[in-house]
């Protein structure tokens, strides 16, 4: 039988574009730094520590978990670095969480971080390789087909896309934190940016950003004694799936309905869209609003887009999506899971400010990575499973 | 190499060249790109046709790969993308299409280049065909094909997911 664990700390760096004032190291200890004062304790207090980031390759450093060490005060203790693609910041918070819920350590410190300032994520995404030809252009060129096929098989209108964007940017402007604040997008402006990666809009890509999260993990045993409120993990799922087989599902894929439903039954969900509070969902272009809609489980196949049309992911909605703007507001690849992660834990514990779904108890944490393969989610609450 | 802030920001570029072994899999794939052919691979188990048979393994049967199956040269259109952004690299004029292709007896789609046709007139189900390069420039390379154009031929009618895969 499993421990219980509890995030009682969450500190996450100001993201932008370009965090020249910082080294990687400076901008992995900020959100140390935060997270440690957001549960009281100081890194003396931490049992183990689990990072995650994209590629290397994305900032040109080689296994940076060796020369950050110090900036983690790793002096002593475990370090673990988990890789998994985008979706590294969901699986890094998942390891760390087995962790504790193995009973191996109380206090655990977990960190996702991303300078993409410092490389050039297109041209590491985009090199020549035998196999295929380099014409895809980056990340968008790579998902812009699969948005064709799900415009193409649920007969989404055109502007479904945009009306994400404009909420994510709108809801990105009460996040102290988020890279873009823009606060003056309409959907008709948004309609008029120019197509990159047709069917995929300017507006309706993620930034490039440098950035980081950290969580503070805790046994039940700790937590309890600790004073603050705590986000209580109720389960976590991953599944991940081949890039490229004969027939794949590439619109909504299998693992991604997989890990869903690991997580549903592993915390007792019959119907996510009426239980579930807020969802921080992973949506680096913002037509994967409607697809993981259905892909998740809280939408029925091909209507997703009409509940992004109806309003329903909106701050006000009945299952608000991305209250924080999301990936669409601030991407700094190796962190952006686990800000979805940690986002999910503030709003159940309470801290979101002015971003909070009033009354949040159940959220969802879920991120993505590679060509759609690698999935995670977390489901935390303010009371105990 | 500084910032307004009074901060040293290096620019420190950094080359690489590797070493990539093909196994035995690969290389009849790659060794049919430098004959002007599309060599895949058949599973087994399921019988599905892998082109190109990157790893060597089927994904879905885990088994390896077995027999070579020469597929193509025209394919059909399963969807596609219009390419709008400039990025450091890039030598084709925009807008470009690049498109999901399967060659015929495959059954699995690659992307690559779509030419010699409007980008607003490239459709699912569009018949295309390879262009080669002189073959003077062939190497065990996909590039060995300038870009796809198409046929003229009717187009297929594609199932109703987006058979990106
Ligand atoms: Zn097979």
């Amino acid at each position: 039988m499993a421990e219980l664990c509890a995030v009682v700390g969450v500190g996450q760096t100001k993201h932008a574009a370009c965090r020249a004032d910082v080294s990687i190291a400076g901008l992995v200890r900020e959100a140390v730094d935060r997270a440690l004062a957001d549960a009281n304790i100081t890194i003396a207090d931490v049992d183990a520590i689990v990072i995650g980031k994209a590629p290397d390759s994305l900032e040109g450093v080689a296994m940076p978990e060796l020369w950050l060490a110090d900036a983690l005060a790793a002096h002593g203790k475990p370090v673990f670095r988990v890789h998994t693609a985008g979706s590294v910041g969901g699986s890094t918070a998942i390891v760390a969480a087995q962790h504790v819920m193995a009973g191996i350590h109380g206090t655990v410190l977990t960190i996702g971080f991303e300078k993409q300032s410092d490389g050039n994520a297109m041209w590491a995404l985009s090199v020549p390789i035998p196999f295929g030809m380099p014409v895809h252009a980056g990340a968008g060129g790579y998902f812009s087909p699969i948005v064709r096929g799900y415009i193409g098989r649920s007969g989404a209108p055109k502007h479904i896309g945009a009306m994400v964007a404009v909420k994510d940017r709108t809801n990105a402007c009460k996040n102290p934190y988020a890279h873009l604040h823009e606060p003056d997008w309409t959907l008709e402006k948004a309609l008029e940016t120019p197509m990159l990666w047709d069917p995929i809009r300017f507006i309706e890509t993620c930034p490039s950003s440098d950035g980081a999260m950290a969580l503070v993990l805790m046994s039940e045993e700790r937590a309890d004694k600790h004073a603050g409120r705590k986000a209580w993990v109720h389960a976590t799922a991953m599944r991940s799936e081949p890039t490229a087989f004969a027939g794949r599902e590439q619109v909504s894929p299998v693992a991604g309905e997989m890990c869903a439903a690991d997580l549903w039954r592993k915390a007792g969900i019959k119907n996510p869209a009426e239980e579930i509070d807020v969802v921080e969902m992973y949506v680096p272009f913002a037509w994967f609003e409607p697809m993981w809609l259905e892909n998740l489980g809280f939408a029925p196949r091909n209507e997703g887009w009409r509940w992004v049309e109806d309003g329903i992911t909106e701050m006000g909605g009945s299952l608000p999506i991305n209250p924080s703007g999301g990936v669409l507001s601030s991407n700094p690849i190796g962190a952006s899971g686990m800000l979805r992660f940690g986002e999910a834990a503030m709003q159940v514990m309470g801290k979101a400010g002015e971003h909070q779904i009033d009354g949040a108890k159940k959220a969802v944490g879920h991120a993505y990575g590679g060509g759609s393969q690698f999935f995670a989610m977390w489901l935390v609450s303010s009371t105990k499973p | 190499m500084s910032e307004a802030d009074g901060l040293v920001r290096l620019r420190q570029p950094i080359g690489v060249t590797y070493n990539w072994s093909a196994g035995p899999n690969a290389t009849s794939h790659l060794a049919g790109l430098m004959n002007g052919k599309f060599v895949g691979k058949r599973c087994p188990s399921c019988a599905l046709v892998y082109f190109p048979p990157r790893n060597g393994v089927c994904p879905k049967c885990a088994k390896i790969l077995a027999g070579d199956v020469e597929v193509g040269p025209k394919g059909t259109i399963t969807t596609f993308c219009i390419v709008n952004v400039p990025f450091l690299g890039q030598k084709i004029k925009l807008p470009y299409v690049a498109a999901q292709i399967l060659l015929d007896g495959a059954d699995i789609s690659m992307q690559h280049l779509i030419q010699e046709c409007e980008a607003e007139d490239v459709r699912i189900g569009m018949r295309v065909e390879p262009v080669w390069k002189d073959k003077s420039e062939w190497g065990p390379s996909l590039e060995n094909i300038q870009h796809f154009r198409p046929t003229g031929e009717p187009d297929r009618v594609m199932g109703s997911e987006s058979g990106a895969s």
